[in-house]
């Protein structure tokens, strides 16, 4: 039994748990040692992976553990982390930990409530583990569709909307990567399903044709980047987040649009590199679009959840748009990147929950002077205000810095304009950040029913503190967790460039 | 003669003796007209059905070589093979689980009297396909045909006083004359030009690909897609399960249609290979019409069982995609479609039928707000829906995912495409009635109601089915294994 698969089941074991508990204590019960178990995991494993790393294991995906699933189709369980997915994962764990703290009070059905949550957790642990595609296709839209119960049951506001259009696009965006991945497997020989292998030409898989590969790239980028708010793709988003119940924006925000970025770097581009090569300046474009429109639209937004539903929009461009540079530098800052945004992403989501759960309203022009009745509350919110617009000595800084300084390593002007004109968004979320803090928190509160709220809970301030102490983390000590996310990242970026110089022949901008 | 041929025969001529043994019983074990129980109802022909299918698939589990089940009868009319006994294997299940679905139903006091009837012509009806299944001559197929048709008409009238069940059986049986009439004709266009009705002897005659030889094959078409309910040939569909009893509907919806895509992938690799590039044009348009036609329909639909019938032809759709190309791993992907397709639509019927028995509401309007009243047969539906749509970790995932990768890999890129996008429209339409059941508020929700031990019987099979039939791999390995003889 390798110790990966834990991943997968241990929440397993716990949507037996939650299907047998009786009782609302029981269901916390399982959730509460379920979702703590998968942190203390991650940690270990996090611990365990630098250890080995340090110890001179330099091989590829480390705990690699393989069976034979479907022998006729060559489709095997396998599995195996990289830094990369070492630090997803422990970004999973810490936003499965706290989404459960901050669903503490839901209503109604909580038991059903986590089954679906669960589930959801569950694709995404499995997701990140994976390094087979048909595994990593599966569990991948195993984490999709519970999101429309979530969202359909526990929402609010247009929530059947809401659901229908997110899980209908997310899912049009997988039947594009089905495709994709089929490509991809058949045109490598259909030996192997293997990431790895097809990655390097080993056990039975050959080089994939040019031609090919510039069939399959758009179709798995897009794939992938609808999870990643591509930008004509992402509309789904503002509304799914704005409807969704607050642990569950926090999951998908944090947790599930990490997926998007990630199989975008791990299939699309690290599969496909030639392609990756000669046609990423399409993306790049969408991408920058993504970056600057997203924030600009925040700033117009007077809904809470949907400044930063767009912030996300703009943040998640960036994850993109870091892959895209393909330098080592900004994939790092890339998939720091994904850290920072999920972990601050949730941050945010959870304090929006708790203050709508208190004023009942989350439009900004009706809040004032909140800082003074909920001073906990509107402290930790400044603070991811802060992290949000990329303030150093927090996580958002360091992963901007590092994609932008990475993107402009490319010598030449076409990805050294985009580059300047995406740092734009850095002032604009400045803009939209502070105007909502400024609006919300001080001043004289004027509502003589927000007189009467009081300031966070217990579980609440558990939930708050351990998001804001990861963030801090992150910040202040960023190298750790940068080395050991760029050690994996290099040897794949090297890979990719070595095929060929990143000059595309079809780019008119060159 | 030799008699030990008719061993080969095993599997029908048990079924013929559960058939006799329930007539005799028939006539011997009335029914207790007041509470409308009996032996009769449900136990005995489910027992005798349950000791058939293991004597079916005995050969199967006792013999290491699979070549012991393959044989003849009737100097070739009959074939038996192992993949053929795997699907009437598949075909009695499916059958178990209807008539456990129909116990409630024939409960009825005006039903007390004639419960014999229906499992007789029910095993009529299966009869038939198991002729179909291994026919190696024209005419052997064309009485299998035949013997599952007609008796489905009387099922599909049962309801004597209801005016749409007998609509439905009269559409039913006028589209299954004009269908065997386009087939008898085509099979005549193919004793005309090659002297033979044998499958494997008419093969090499059609090599010249001729005019004849083309309108044979469109017949052939003709007639099978209105078994499958393909479009063009769909129109009877939606009447015929929306007027008949539901008992009846999911055993239209599943069993007949998955007899007859075996039976069309056997005859199109065995008959028709030589025209097999035309034949690949018809059905790729046949397919992009069925799937996207009865989905754009299916999103329309209020009555649950006219739902249900335009997503079977569009599920008929992606069954019929793994004919495309003939290749084995294509049929292995028929017959895995199928048995998960069967477990999950068969689970979506005995929720229906259950509803319907206790509170008589059909419309999808009238789930609204099932999930507060009976939240678990809600569940249960959910994990069914989801599995039609091919949602993971559910078994319809991995079937659809195989059927599109043998397309794929058969080289009809664009068509599997096609039926992509379509499985987001799909999925649009089953999240529908997740979302009645769910989401939407309703003042006069159906009351909650028990469900009785048959239908929870055919319940957990079916959710048993959904949920580890995708995820244990051995039940596609054993399917593969038999793919390659034929």
């Amino acid at each position: 039994m390798n110790f990966l698969s834990l991943f997968v089941l241990i929440p397993l074991l716990m949507l037996l748990g939650l299907w047998l508990a009786k009782g609302v204590k029981a269901v916390r019960g399982v959730m509460v040692v379920g979702s703590s178990l998968l942190l203390v995991l991650a940690v270990y494993l996090t611990v365990d992976f630098i250890a080995q790393r340090a110890g001179g294991n330099t091989a590829e995906m480390l705990y690699q553990a393989s069976f034979t699933w479907f022998e006729p189709l060559n489709i095997s369980y396998r599995v195996g982390v990289d830094g990369i997915s070492v630090s997803m994962l422990l970004l999973s764990a810490v936003i499965v930990f706290t989404g459960t703290f901050v669903s503490w009070k839901l209503s109604p059905n909580l038991k059903d409530y986590f089954l679906w949550f669960t589930l959801l957790s569950m694709g995404v642990f499995g997701f990140f583990i994976s390094i087979d595609m048909f595994m990593m296709f599966m569990f991948y839209e195993i984490a999709l569709i519970p999101m429309y119960l979530l969202i359909g049951v526990w929402g609010t506001g247009h929530k059947e909307y809401s659901a229908m259009k997110l899980t209908l696009m997310l899912m049009g965006g997988s039947a594009f990567l089905m495709l994709g991945i089929f490509g991809i497997f058949y045109d490598a020989g259909g030996n192997t399903m293997n990431i790895l292998d097809i990655a390097n030409h080993t056990g039975g898989a050959s080089p994939i044709e040019f031609g090919r590969q510039c069939i399959w790239f758009p179709l798995t980028f897009v794939g992938f980047g609808v999870l990643g708010a591509l930008f004509p793709f992402h509309t789904w988003s503002p509304d799914g987040h704005a409807s969704a119940p607050t642990a569950v924006s926090m999951l998908h925000a944090g947790v599930l649009m990490k997926l998007g970025g990630y199989g975008c770097f791990r299939i699309a581009i690290f599969l496909l590199p030639e392609a990756a090569n000669e046609l990423n300046w399409i993306f790049l474009i969408l991408t920058g679009i993504s970056v600057v429109y997203g924030a600009m639209s925040a700033c117009v937004q007077t809904d809470l959840k949907y400044i930063n539903a767009y912030s996300s929009v703009s943040h998640c461009g960036l994850v993109l748009f870091g892959i895209l540079m393909l330098t080592t530098t900004s994939t790092t800052g890339a998939v720091l990147q994904m850290l920072s945004h999920g972990l601050m992403t949730a941050l945010f989501f959870a304090l929006i929950g708790m203050i709508y759960g208190r004023t009942h309203t989350r439009d900004v022009t009706l809040m004032k002077g909140l800082m003074q009745i909920m001073p906990f509350l509107g402290v930790c919110f400044v603070l991811a205000g802060l992290a949000n617009l990329g303030l150093p000595g927090l996580s958002g800084f360091v992963a901007e810095m590092s994609i932008f300084v990475g993107s402009f390593q490319n010598a030449d002007t076409f990805h050294r304009v985009l580059t300047i004109m995406s740092t734009c968004s850095i002032v604009v979320a400045a803009v939209y950040i502070l105007r909502m803090v400024g609006r919300m928190l001080y001043g004289v509160c004027t509502d003589e029913h927000h007189l009467h709220l009081t300031d966070a809970t217990w579980e609440e301030r558990l939930a708050v503190i351990c998001l804001i102490v990861c963030i801090a983390g992150i910040g202040c000590f960023p190298s750790w967790i940068s080395n050991l996310i760029s050690d994996s990242v290099a040897p794949i970026i090297e890979s990719v460039k070595q095929v060929g110089p990143i000059v595309s022949s079809c780019n008119p901008f060159m | 003669m030799d008699y030990s041929q008719f061993l080969n025969m095993a599997p029908e001529l048990s079924l013929l003796a559960v058939i006799l043994i329930l007539f005799v019983a028939d006539l011997f074990m009335c029914t207790d007209r007041k509470s409308g129980r009996g032996i009769l109802n449900t136990p005995l022909p489910v027992i005798l059905l349950t000791v058939h299918t293991l004597l079916c698939v005995a050969p199967l589990i006792a013999n290491c070589q699979y070549s012991v089940v393959n044989g003849e009868a009737f100097g070739g009319m009959y074939v038996s093979s192992a993949m053929a006994l795997v699907v009437k294997a598949v075909l009695n299940v499916g059958t178990i689980i209807v008539f456990l679905t129909a116990h409630e139903w024939l409960k009825q006091p005006e039903m007390a009297n004639k419960q014999g009837e229906y499992y007789i012509l029910t095993l009529f009806t299966l009869l038939g396909m198991y002729f179909m299944i291994s026919a190696g001559h024209f005419l052997m197929f064309f009485i299998g045909l035949e013997l599952a048709s007609v008796p489905m008409t009387a099922l599909i009238a049962y309801s004597k006083r209801s005016q749409e069940s007998a609509e439905a059986a009269a559409k039913y049986i006028l589209t299954a004359l004009f269908s065997s009439g386009l087939m008898l004709y085509g099979i005549s266009l193919i004793y005309g030009t090659t002297g033979t009705l044998y499958f494997d002897k008419v093969a090499p005659m059609l090599a010249d690909g001729s005019m004849v030889t083309l309108a044979a094959l469109v017949l052939f078409i003709g007639g099978i897609g209105f078994k499958i309910s393909l479009v063009p040939f769909h129109l009877w569909t939606a009447d015929a399960y929306q007027g008949a009893p539901t008992a009846v509907t999911s055993y239209l919806s599943v069993i007949s249609k998955g007899a007859a895509a075996f039976v069309l992938f056997v005859v199109l690799t065995k008959v028709f290979a030589p025209v097999i590039e035309q034949a690949n044009v018809l059905f790729f348009w046949i397919i992009v019409f069925s799937i996207t036609l009865a989905n754009i329909f299916a999103v329309r639909q209020n009555n649950l069982k006219r739902f249900m019938a335009f997503s079977a032809i569009s599920q008929a759709g992606y069954l019929v995609l793994g004919v495309m190309g003939a290749t084995p791993q294509g049929l292995t992907a028929i017959v895995y479609y199928l048995l998960v397709y069967m477990a999950a639509n068969l689970g979506v019927f005995l929720i229906i039928s259950i509803t319907e028995q206790r509170s008589g509401k059909i419309l999808i309007s009238d789930y609204d707000g099932y999930y507060r009243t009976n939240p678990k047969l809600a569940f249960l539906m959910t994990l069914c829906l989801f599995s039609l749509a091919g949602i993971p970790p559910f078994a319809g995932f991995f079937s659809k995912f195989f059927m599109f990768m043998a397309a794929f890999k058969a080289g009809f890129v664009v068509l599997v495409l096609i039926a992509l996008v379509n499985t987001v429209i799909s999925l649009y339409y089953y999240l529908l009635i997740v979302k009645a059941m769910y989401i939407k508020p309703n003042d006069n929700p159906i009351a909650p109601f028990k469900s009785d031990g048959y239908t929870r019987t055919g319940l957990a099979l079916c959710i048993a089915g959904v949920v580890l039939i995708g995820i244990i791999s051995w039940f596609y390995a054993y399917i593969d294994q038999f793919a390659f003889g034929l």
